[in-house]
């Protein structure tokens, strides 16, 4: 790369400013490119991703529309709106589905929820996470059926102060060697149902598509988790 | 001409890998050898960004002064990086959930930035290329080497999920070695990429020791029999 002798402009400020100048733009233009290419692939695959863990959670009879589609967005005071998809079948919803999260031990964790009309989970799964491999990860539904005992329960058929690891006097198992995660998990779906019972009406009302602010400020009161 | 090129390839492979030699890319080696397919994932995304930085490298070789040239390797790297996970995001994204989170690693590899600054932009572009292909097989082999070490020991199976990263076809890779293995967590865990990788460190310099010793022993036979010479 060096040249014994190197022409005098190649030393200048400016050549160089330029040189890199030009490259930047370069690798902007690059990347503006790339981006504009892959964006609809990328949105599409994101969607392919909803749907499928939709349908992991809401079982197929529940429903004959399209479950991405027109979906309920509600905005807690404060906090970022919920998107609420909803599972109809001739004009009644049957199925109500959204995403909830939790405090595991090594940071936040994300859930799919799905319940039906009458509030009864109707399955759970995990988006993402960051527990410890092998100790807190035994909510993903391929290691362990832990998740799976969530399914058909709700805030009627089990008593609120039996929604807790069977260690603090509960319902649950808690994971070998790992009490916080499943912890974190319990209080996350609790929050959820009760936001539900709370706003029953609301969010089992099918022609409402958004909702202002204010009218959602009183109803949402105690979701403060959903942030 | 042809030597060159061995040369190369030997460097990249063994004598000068980037990992058992240099000690670069720790960073993203630890965090992906957690099973093979990951590590194969991450080496090929690897390889193809070392590949196409030396070609660019090469290329502007002339253009680029001395003074700046550490900026605007970055820039190419990155530039190239984000392109990969953008690509990947889009046309392989079953794999991209797996390794989206390491693919900004690749950044970080300082192998890159190196192999850029002392091979890429001192050569012309088909041995640069071809470096950047040696040098990524290079940390590819370790990173699968490490993958099928540390995911045996850590989870009892090999290759788990390959047939999301290869397709289909490649589902036959997928082992299960120990059946109901409750799991060896120290090695999944970063600490036990470390002490996997000082295994396989030792392991490279007995390997070294012992072919010394053989070249040393051929030698001294040499010099007492003419003879072979000839032949070796």
């Amino acid at each position: 790369m060096k040249t014994p002798r190197e022409a005098e402009y190649r030393k200048r400020v400016g050549y160089q400013a330029a040189l890199l100048g030009g490259f930047s733009s370069l690798a902007t233009i690059f990347l503006v490119m790339g981006n504009i290419s892959t964006k609809e692939p990328i949105l599409i695959r994101h969607q392919e991703d909803l749907q499928n863990s939709l349908a992991e959670v809401i079982p197929a009879d529940y429903y004959n529309n399209n479950l991405v589609e027109n979906p309920l967005q509600l905005v807690p005071p404060g906090g970022k709106s919920i998107t609420f998809y909803r599972g109809t079948k001739n004009n009644r919803i049957n199925a109500l589905a959204w995403e909830i999260s939790g405090q595991g031990y090594a940071g936040k964790m994300r859930f799919i929820l799905a319940v039906d009309n009458s509030g009864n989970i109707l399955g759970i799964r995990v988006l993402s996470h960051t527990e410890t491999p092998g100790l807190g990860d035994k909510m993903e539904v391929e290691k362990d059926d832990w998740i799976l005992k969530f399914n058909g329960l709700s805030l009627d058929k089990l008593p609120q102060e039996q929604w807790q690891v069977k260690k603090d006097g509960g319902h649950f198992d808690a994971f070998t060697g790992a009490t916080i995660t499943p912890r974190g998990i319990i209080k996350a779906i609790v929050d959820a149902l009760k936001f539900f019972r709370k706003n029953q009406t609301e969010l089992l009302t099918l022609n409402i598509k958004k909702r202002s602010a204010p009218n959602v400020a009183k109803l949402t009161t105690g979701a403060s988790s959903h942030e | 001409m042809n030597n060159d090129y061995r040369r190369i390839a030997k460097d990249g492979l063994w004598d000068n890998n980037i990992v058992f030699t240099q000690s670069l890319a720790l960073c993203p080696l630890l965090a992906v050898s957690s099973t093979a397919s990951n590590g194969l994932g991450m080496g090929l995304a690897s390889t193809f960004v070392m590949i196409t930085s030396g070609m660019i490298v090469a290329m502007l070789r002339e253009l680029i002064t001395p003074q700046i040239r550490i900026p605007i390797f970055i820039l190419i790297i990155a530039t190239l990086v984000t392109l990969v996970d953008l690509w990947m995001n889009a046309w392989l994204h079953d794999l991209h959930k797996i390794l989206g989170l390491f693919i900004p690693l690749i950044v970080t590899n300082c192998a890159i930035l190196g192999r850029a600054e002392s091979f890429a932009s001192r050569n012309r572009v088909l041995p640069a290329m071809f470096d950047g292909l040696m040098m990524g097989l290079g940390f590819t082999m370790v990173l699968v080497i490490l993958g099928i070490v540390r995911e045996g020991l850590g989870s009892g199976t090999l290759f788990a999920n390959a047939s999301l990263l290869l397709g289909s076809w490649a589902a036959f890779l997928e082992l299960e070695i120990i059946s109901d293995y409750k799991g060896f967590l120290l090695i999944i865990l970063p600490p036990g990429g470390f002490l996997v990788l000082g295994f396989l460190m030792a392991a490279k310099r007995l390997i070294d020791d012992a072919q010394e010793k053989r070249q040393a022993l051929k030698n001294t036979d040499v010099s007492t029999d003419n003879a072979s010479l000839v032949n070796s």
